[in-house]
């Protein structure tokens, strides 16, 4: 059993591109855990899983200082674990166990970590973006430096506060960058159904630097996130990435027959053409960066740290139910 | 009704000065001295700064603490209360005004699914120390959307605390002790009460802690547990009572949660009846709630259904007769208790 929480393989060093391949395999594979927890039935409830958008939470978050903040969403799983977040305490807060990042009362929907920065996943679409523009206010108050990630779905263009949150932001220049990740649904809805209009226009319009980003090229979202967030940090105000991904599988675990909201031709395309995970192993493999052997390596040790994970969250007791009414009030 | 109420009941610290001050002036004190004592304390709201709200309740603090930590936000009720809470989790104090309290309706994604529930869905990782400060009352003919009282909503929702202050001294203790709470806590305060009510506040520092009731008159024969201005209709109702020979209590929970059970039951123990009143809705509301507390905890010393006066269950209409219609008085009170003293 493994509780290491940054296991690092010898040649994968902080801020490398094989670092980032690393954080990228590790969401891959925690994901598709989950997913066989699930279709095993030893998860309770549902999950929304990040499979197809790795490259855009680590190219972000390989951007951040740990001391940063997020918040993340309801598909949240990547942005936690690349802020770095423990694979084995969320495995346990999946499965509703005590040793859980919240003690099994939040759930896959609710992961948060201090200790990362991580002011915690929402399951409210856009429930994030005031979050994260008063943590990043406060921040400016504080005379801290640290900058705000607002993860959030294309699905939160639709709502109000998002737009609130940019005007203020805007108004007293705080250091926050608004990531919308398009994967091209609102659940079970094509976003062009749901949005008018060009989206970039949007935060354009409060005068947010704002950016189109190839969201399953990791390094140029990571270029574009660190322009963004260094231009924050320095006070130069808020931004707005947007960056253009595929969720690979369906809205949630149990969303499988999807025949009527999209084609498996389409859902080929980018597994095939499209996968950030497989477009920079190749990268890193054409710039001689890593050979097949090493990829190999960190394959299996990532895969290694997942099954512990897993074990770890499986064999952990559940709460006590008379814990229950504890954590109500501080 | 007189222009200016003095409250009866105030228990001030022996020893100390006593000074007369308006419900605002007591509100306005409790902000300047936690801003004094505490720099991460900061006012935000619609019109806080150079306007000091349209009631002038924080006039003067942008004065003494300056634009960066009194501010003034655009009319977006939603994005800096939520603001808020994120200020709040990283390090902030915010004390965020919600000019009506009918505008809570716009905030309640963020107090209830987000500012409530951050500390227990994160397993008590993050905090939420903020204060939400909203109005209530009706009888300044400003119709529907800006006379409710709503403070039952956020009394129904585990994880927020409710104050609802009745004299300069409830709220000036109890906002200081809201601003030094860890959790999220709103204060709802009478606009009436404003400038109406004036009443001793020491000038030593106090701090009321959430969750204890104060009985405002002691008396015998029926309990009278009122809320917020509904205190001074209860007082008021307890003067006529006594011209009839009926002895009246009346308790002040102060907090709608917690609620300080010990104290409502103990008084209805004693006098054996009881009537709620509070301006919020009659119907699924804080009546309905401590009416419920009371007959379960005094049942076998009660003579009778405890009873209860809420608002009218309707909109609160604009013309002064049909809006007076909707508010519990100093006449409805004195006659339920009349009739259930039989006397």
């Amino acid at each position: 059993m493994t509780t290491a929480t940054t296991p690092v393989t010898a040649g994968v060093e902080t801020g490398t591109p094989l670092r980032t391949y690393r954080q990228m395999l590790a969401i891959r594979l925690f994901e598709e855990r989950v997913n066989d927890l699930y279709t095993r039935a030893l998860m309770p409830g549902l999950a929304h899983l990040y499979i197809g958008e790795e490259a855009v939470a680590v190219g972000i978050c390989e951007a951040l200082r740990k001391d940063d903040y997020i918040t993340s969403t309801h598909r949240g799983h990547g942005h936690c674990l690349a802020k770095g977040a423990a694979p084995h305490l969320m495995f346990a807060e999946l499965l509703g166990k005590e040793a859980g990042y919240c003690k099994g009362k939040g759930g896959s929907m609710h992961i948060a970590d201090p200790a990362t920065g991580n002011l915690g996943a929402n399951a409210i679409v856009g429930g994030g973006a005031a979050l994260a523009t008063g943590a990043a206010w406060a921040s400016k108050m504080l005379g801290q430096d640290r900058v705000a990630v607002c993860f959030f779905g294309e699905g939160a263009l639709g709502q109000g506060v998002l737009y609130e949150s940019m005007n203020l932001a805007q108004l007293w220049k705080l250091p926050v960058v608004y990531a919308c990740e398009n994967n091209m649904y609102n659940e079970y809805t094509h976003y062009s159904e749901t949005t008018a209009g060009d989206v970039l226009a949007r935060p354009a319009a409060f005068g947010l630097a704002a950016e189109g980003v190839d969201g399953q090229d990791v390094r140029a979202v990571h270029a574009a996130a660190s322009r963004m967030v260094e231009r924050a940090r320095r006070g130069e105000g808020p931004g707005f990435l947007l960056l253009n991904t595929y969720r690979f599988r369906g809205h949630h675990v149990g969303d499988i027959a999807r025949d009527y909201y999209r084609s498996k031709h389409e859902e080929q395309r980018w597994m095939t053409e499209r996968d950030p995970v497989a477009l920079h192993a190749a990268w890193l493999m054409s710039e001689g960066l890593a050979d097949q052997a090493m990829l190999d390596r960190i394959q299996g040790e990532v895969a290694a740290e997942m099954d512990a994970a897993v074990e770890f969250a499986r064999n952990a007791p559940y709460p006590d139910p008379r814990r229950v009414d504890e954590d109500l009030y501080a | 009704m007189p222009e200016t109420v003095v409250t009866a009941h105030s228990p001030a610290p022996a020893g100390t000065g006593v000074r007369e001050l308006t419900f605002a002036e007591a509100i306005r004190e409790a902000l300047a001295e936690e801003m004094r004592r505490d720099p991460r304390v900061v006012l935000l709201g619609e019109d806080v700064a150079e306007a000091g709200t349209p009631f002038k309740v924080v006039k003067g603090l942008l004065e003494e603490f300056g634009k960066d930590r009194v501010v003034d936000t655009p009319i977006s009720e939603s994005g800096f209360t939520g603001l808020a809470v994120g200020a709040a989790m990283a390090g902030l104090r915010p004390v965020v005004d919600i000019m009506f309290g009918d505008f809570m309706a716009l905030v309640m994604d963020q107090v209830v699914n987000q500012a409530a529930k951050i500390h227990y869905m994160s397993g008590g990782l993050w905090k939420v120390p903020m204060v939400i400060r909203a109005t209530m009352g009706a009888t300044r003919r400003s119709a529907a959307q800006h006379s409710q009282s709503l403070h039952a909503w956020p009394s129904h929702v585990p994880g927020l605390k409710v104050a609802i202050p009745s004299t300069p001294y409830d709220a000036k203790g109890l906002i200081k002790a809201a601003i030094r709470d860890d959790n999220p806590v709103v204060v709802f305060e009478d606009k009436i009460s404003y400038a109406k009510v004036k009443g001793p506040v020491p000038v030593e520092e106090y701090v009321i802690p959430l969750g204890v009731a104060d009985i405002k008159r002691e008396g015998r024969d029926i309990s009278l547990v009122a809320t917020s201005s509904m205190v001074q209709v209860a007082l008021g109702a307890a003067t006529m009572l006594e011209e009839v020979g009926i002895d009246a209590e009346v308790v002040d929970p102060r907090t709608t949660w917690p609620l300080d059970e010990k104290t409502l039951i103990d008084s209805v123990r004693k006098t054996s009846r009881c009537i709620v009143v509070d301006e919020g809705y009659y119907r699924y509301g804080v009546t309905g709630e401590i009416a419920s507390v009371i007959a379960e905890g005094a049942f076998y010393d009660l003579d009778g259904p405890v009873r209860r006066i809420g608002a009218r269950h309707v909109p609160v209409p604009f013309s002064p007769p049909l809006e007076d219609a909707t508010v519990p008085t100093e006449r409805d009170v004195f006659e339920m208790a009349r009739q259930m003293c039989n006397k």
